[in-house]
């Protein structure tokens, strides 16, 4: 036990020592989160529109006020004629025009029928799309709440329910991605880096050599990034819920258990990695083929699987950041127990010890 | 006479078709300076490895410090020390974490650890140096290093895998001196080189070619059987029926 800790304090050497290192452990999380948190976000932000009113009747003032309210659209009021909005589209100042005809209150009231024109600057698909969906579900808000007041001739309002994520926020589903893809390169890169090393640096012949059992050293070389990837799960937990205000759902307990569990598996990959490899450089370039690419691609952070042509998605399943995520985005958005999850949950317990059993395995064999 | 240290029988590695050690067999005496000859690739490294614990052999028989290399690996590993020609020091950690962890992984108590690192640090000088990364020390003193460490916890046997590699003549012979004091003090060196010079200085030399021990005797009476001048002329008279290169 005391050679163990030992051992586990060299480690914390060479992590402490080397400033990259140290940079890349904790500066990553921060990084991730201010990149996909922020500025990889699909959502659109303070949207320049502009809102020509011509009725200026209650109604319209009071969409208006819910247009303005809302953190996607900056209303720029100056603007009124056609000639003016146009001139504003092509020079890109604007985003979208909404513009209420005259009447617009009255035609309401009398023929139970209303029109608001909104034009998008559909030079920018995507954008243009969100922002008139945007835009139409704060009108039917607004007609929801006339309807309990005022009680209104028969029809169909379509209600679109984002579920779990009502306000449709972006990093809903990042944070869950993120967290996984942090754990994968950490862990797996650097144990496969630091035993990989050792053998460069034939220090692992002194430790064979040595009374220190084999299992130690692995279990050495695991404990400090195990601690290391603890305190990246809560920086990026806390990270999420000060600056993204991102509530966790569900039971923290459960989540850091999971976190744990993960962790696990990307250290076993890091040990598989570090046996067949036999310099830093391809541990490195191994590491990060095995875990970025197909964390990206393959666990449905990125891509929706469902979409993927059918081998992609049979692959997928041997991913084991696409179980974690799974169960990341259950845990954190939906609140769900363990219950829900057990399944997702007993695939990467089932994975784990199958890549531990092989690469401790493995491990014996190279000492012989 | 006294019981021998190491003693092997037909001591034989194969990878495959290929022999690395073809049945070794030598003995090796308590206190004794033990040099291990042979061009490269002859298969020094393969039969230390198998000494060692690191390889297991194909066939043959060995104990080391009286203990089986089958059975009683753990037993050996306890008795014996390994200095490998890539010296094996972290050079991120300063000299003295070092020699604690070395010292610590062999399981030595906490009082021993700080008795022993403060000895050495003495002996080698390096007291100014404790606190210095080992990135930062001239060769010469890493291999003396090397060397203390891998006997810090008074094994009966050190094994030297090449340990004067890429040193200057005045560092090695600073370092044989290091040998010579460990030796005195009945510990059994086990060593091998290829600088001829050095075999001079083993009490016992064996020399191999090809995976076999082709001669093994003192470096005088070597030198007297192959009527040769220097052990350079012993071994390139031996080495010159090598078929294998590199």
């Amino acid at each position: 036990m005391k050679q163990l800790f030992i051992f586990v304090r060299k480690e914390f050497y060479h992590v402490f020592r080397d400033r990259k290192t140290l940079l890349m452990l904790f500066g990553l999380p921060i990084a991730q989160i201010v990149l996909f948190g922020f500025a990889l976000t699909t959502e659109i932000k303070n949207a320049k529109i502009v809102v020509a009113d011509y009725s200026k009747d209650i109604v319209s003032k009071q969409i208006i006020d819910k247009i303005d309210a809302s953190r996607y659209f900056d209303i720029e009021k100056s603007l009124m004629s056609h000639d003016q909005i146009e001139a504003a589209f092509k020079e890109g100042k604007i985003k979208m025009a909404v513009i209420f005809p005259e009447n617009f209150n009255k035609n309401l009231l009398h023929t139970n029928k209303a029109q608001i024109q909104v034009i998008a600057d559909a030079s920018d698909l995507n954008t243009a799309v969100t922002l008139t969906n945007y835009i139409s579900s704060i009108i039917g808000d607004y007609q929801q709440q006339m309807v309990k007041n005022v009680v209104l001739p028969y029809r169909i309002v379509p209600e679109i329910r984002m579920l779990y994520n009502p306000q449709l926020k972006g990093e809903h589903t990042f944070i869950p991605g993120m967290m996984a893809m942090i754990m994968m390169l950490v862990c797996v890169m650097m144990t496969a880096i630091s035993i990989v090393k050792e053998k460069e640096l034939g220090t692992m012949e002194i430790l064979l050599v040595s009374p220190f059992k084999p299992l130690m050293v692995i279990l050495s070389k695991f404990v400090p990034y195990l601690i290391i990837s603890l305190v990246n799960v809560t920086s990026i937990l806390l990270l999420s819920w000060i600056f993204l205000h991102l509530p966790i759902k569900g039971s923290i307990l459960l989540l850091y258990a999971v976190s744990l569990l993960f962790i696990i598996t990307s250290l076993a990959i890091g040990l598989l990695i570090s046996i067949v490899s036999q310099s830093q450089q391809s541990a490195m370039f191994g590491s990060l083929m095995a875990t970025m690419l197909p964390t990206l691609l393959l666990s449905g952070f990125m891509f929706p699987i469902e979409n993927m042509p059918l081998p992609l998605q049979i692959i997928s399943n041997v991913v084991p950041s696409k179980w974690f995520y799974i169960i990341v985005k259950d845990i954190m958005i939906k609140g769900s127990g363990f219950g829900a999850i057990w399944k997702e949950t007993l695939i990467l317990v089932g994975m784990t010890v199958f890549l531990l059993i092989i690469s401790l395995k493995k491990f014996k064999i190279r000492l012989e | 006479m006294q019981q021998p240290v190491i003693k092997t029988e037909l001591l034989t590695k194969r990878f495959g078709s290929f022999t690395a050690a073809d049945e070794l067999t030598f003995e090796v005496y308590p206190g004794e300076i033990f040099g291990f000859l042979g061009a490269n690739g002859a298969g020094k490294t393969t039969a230390m490895r198998m000494l060692c614990g690191l390889s297991l052999p194909s066939s043959g028989k060995a104990t080391i410090a009286g203990f089986d290399i089958y059975k009683q690996t753990e037993k050996i590993k306890q008795n014996i020390g390994y200095m490998s020609q890539k010296f094996s020091l972290y050079e991120d950690l300063t000299v003295i974490e070092n020699i604690r962890f070395y010292a610590g992984i062999y399981g030595l108590s906490d009082k021993e650890i700080k008795a022993k690192s403060n000895n050495l640090l003495d002996q080698l000088g390096l007291q100014n140096e404790a606190k210095k990364l080992v990135s930062e020390l001239p060769l010469g003193w890493k291999q003396k290093l090397s060397f203390s460490v891998a006997v810090i916890h008074q094994p009966k046997i050190v094994f030297l895998d090449e340990p004067t590699g890429g040193v200057d003549p005045v560092t090695r012979r600073q370092f044989w001196d290091l040998i010579y004091d460990a030796s005195d003090k009945g510990l059994t060196v086990f060593v091998t080189t290829h600088y001829m010079d050095e075999a001079e200085y083993c009490n016992r030399i064996s020399i191999m070619v090809d995976g076999r021990i082709e001669a093994l005797d003192t470096p005088s009476n070597l030198k007297k059987q192959f009527s040769a001048n220097s052990m350079d002329d012993v071994f390139y008279q031996l080495a010159r029926g090598a078929k294998r290169n590199e």
